[in-house]
């Protein structure tokens, strides 16, 4: 018993710091979704509405009639998408890219995982910066276009969709890669090895032994890349321009310009149950079968 | 284990993909970079090698200013969360018990929350608690994300350790303070250091949250840097992104080094 009080005093000053500057905050969160904006930012404490949710999909007209508005849905749905992509390009990518690594020699694999770990650890504002000087009209992929003879007018690839999907694939490439290869590095070659002397082709090893032992790191990987993506906020502000908004964006606004911080709140909260929902899933579904730390 | 000279594990056509792979990783890198050396006004034209943005950033008051309180900041929350998580990880070690799986949801939370929302949430609470935003929002902010960081590496080392040599100290009648002093703590300092490190990284390069809580006084160096950022590209931004860059390189290499060496 004393042990344990031991083992309790030694945990509660992280437990309750993460607590009262983490899960508080976001109960208060929840809390002021639900009051009613004051006019320059803050909220009426008691009074309670649910308007911030009615706008998400409406708009109150003058004679208190509500009108459908898709604006917010479709950077909610843009968001989505993007997401989306972004994990199946990096799972795309990363799948062969982890296998290759797993193949190699020991001292090869430690110097490629490093190599892969440096950008993820190095700062990610300044890395999507550096896509600018590339992307940019007159940016580097230009110049060095044209500088071949391939291209004779501008490809206008910054501030539309595209500079921001490949921002987001860039960010969160390594995301994927370090789960996957986390799963292929504990594969029992000799699996393959009897699946060839049952006269199993490649692909047939690939589809029958190494997809199914890897998907605990697949899935981990998509979750690393599709929920931080869904609330990125720095990447389509820089690379996208207004045209590009997603969550991220709508949200600053609501504590920016827009200044209507329960309807930011509400926004936050949406993408975090969307997040929840998500860790839940992944939760029930793969439980003890590898893990996202 | 892995015969590489069988055929059966040579993927040719994965090679190539190796290369391209690397190349979309680096050349953003490499590009910051060189065009950082470049003498020329306009960002993105190589004119000729010159140090001279680097002095300009070097005798920027804002951007000092500015590393001073990143500085500042991130070793205060390195200090704090490296000490919690480190003492939560003892804590945590051996047997289960009840109550363990809150901590581990707790711990895994800043992890798993959207960085936009942790922002929003603690925006929110400080200024309904009446905090004012400054250095100390900051610091609060980031020693709660960096508690995990920490704590991973830490508790990764602990569970690699031999139960025998703690059962050994106390059969030599060391008191529980001292076998913990003499024997876990040396063992695990690897982990600390290695912990610490990422926390430090981690804080250092936060945007996001710093973004919301800081308050005009206390700009760390990403949020100027964002700043310049968007009233355009320059030189000076290559320069100081560089710097910022080569920061986190060393103690990225460095932590690698200490990750490698054995027991």
């Amino acid at each position: 018993m004393k042990a344990l009080l031991g083992r309790w005093a030694l945990i509660v000053p992280a437990g309750l710091l993460i607590f009262a500057f983490m899960v508080l905050p976001m109960l208060l969160m929840a809390l002021m979704s639900w009051l009613e904006p004051a006019q320059f930012g803050g909220v009426k404490w008691g009074q309670y509405t649910p308007e911030s949710y009615i706008k998400f999909l409406f708009d109150r007209n003058l004679d208190d009639s509500l009108s459908l508005n898709t604006d917010y849905l479709s950077i909610f749905s843009r968001s989505f998408w993007l997401s989306l992509v972004t994990t199946i390009t990096t799972l795309l990518v990363a799948f062969p890219v982890a296998f290759y690594i797993a193949l190699q020699p020991p001292k090869r694999r430690t110097w490629l995982m490093l190599l892969i770990t440096i950008p993820f650890w190095t700062n990610l504002l300044v890395r999507t910066y550096a896509w600018i000087l590339l992307l940019r009209n007159g940016g580097l992929i230009d110049s060095s276009l044209s500088g071949l003879g391939l291209l004779s007018a501008p490809l206008n690839i910054m501030y539309t969709p595209l500079a921001v999907q490949i921002g987001l694939v860039y960010a969160f490439l390594p995301f994927m890669v370090l789960p996957i290869y986390t799963s292929l590095e504990k594969l029992d070659w000799r699996l393959l090895e009897a699946a060839y002397d049952l006269y199993a082709n490649r692909w047939q090893t690939l589809r029958r032994i190494v997809l199914p032992l890897a998907a605990p790191g697949m899935v981990a990987g998509c979750i690393l890349v599709f929920v931080p993506a869904l609330g990125t906020y720095f990447i389509p502000e820089l690379l996208g321009g207004s045209k590009t908004l997603m969550i991220g964006n709508l949200i600053q606004q609501q504590f920016g310009t827009s200044r209507n911080w329960s309807f930011g709140a509400a926004l936050s909260f949406a993408l975090l149950a969307i997040v929840l929902i998500f860790m839940l899933f992944y939760a029930l579904r793969f439980r003890g079968k590898g893990s996202l730390t | 284990m892995i015969n590489s000279s069988n055929p059966l594990w040579r993927y040719p056509s994965l090679s190539i993909l190796m290369v391209v792979f690397f190349l979309f990783l680096y050349i953003p890198i490499v590009v910051l970079i060189v065009l950082s050396f470049n003498q020329n006004q306009t960002a993105t034209i190589w004119t000729g090698f010159s140090l001279n943005w680097y002095k300009v950033v070097l005798e920027n008051p804002n951007i000092i200013r500015a590393t001073q309180n990143s500085l500042i900041v991130a070793s205060i929350s390195t200090i704090i969360s490296t000490v919690f998580a480190t003492l939560a990880a003892v804590g945590m070690a051996g047997k289960n018990f009840k109550g363990q799986n809150v901590f581990n949801g707790l711990v895994g939370l800043p992890l798993l929350v959207p960085e936009i929302v942790t922002a929003v949430a603690s925006l929110l609470f400080f200024l309904a608690i009446g905090l004012e935003l400054g250095l100390t929002t900051v610091i609060l902010a980031h020693t709660v994300f960096c508690i995990p960081f920490a704590y991973l590496p830490i508790r990764a080392r602990l569970e690699g350790l031999d139960p025998k040599l703690l059962e050994a100290a106390s059969d030599l009648y060391a008191k529980p303070f001292t076998a913990f002093t003499r024997v876990t703590l040396p063992l695990l300092l690897p982990g600390i250091i290695s912990g610490a490190m990422l926390a430090f990284i981690t804080s250092m390069d936060d945007f996001v949250i710093t973004f919301f809580v800081a308050g005009a006084g206390a700009t760390t160096l990403p949020v100027y840097i964002f700043g310049m950022i968007r009233t355009g590209i320059s030189p000076e931004v290559n320069a100081i992104s560089t710097l910022l860059f080569a920061a986190s390189l060393v103690i990225v290499l460095l932590s690698f080094v200490i990750g490698q060496k054995k027991t």
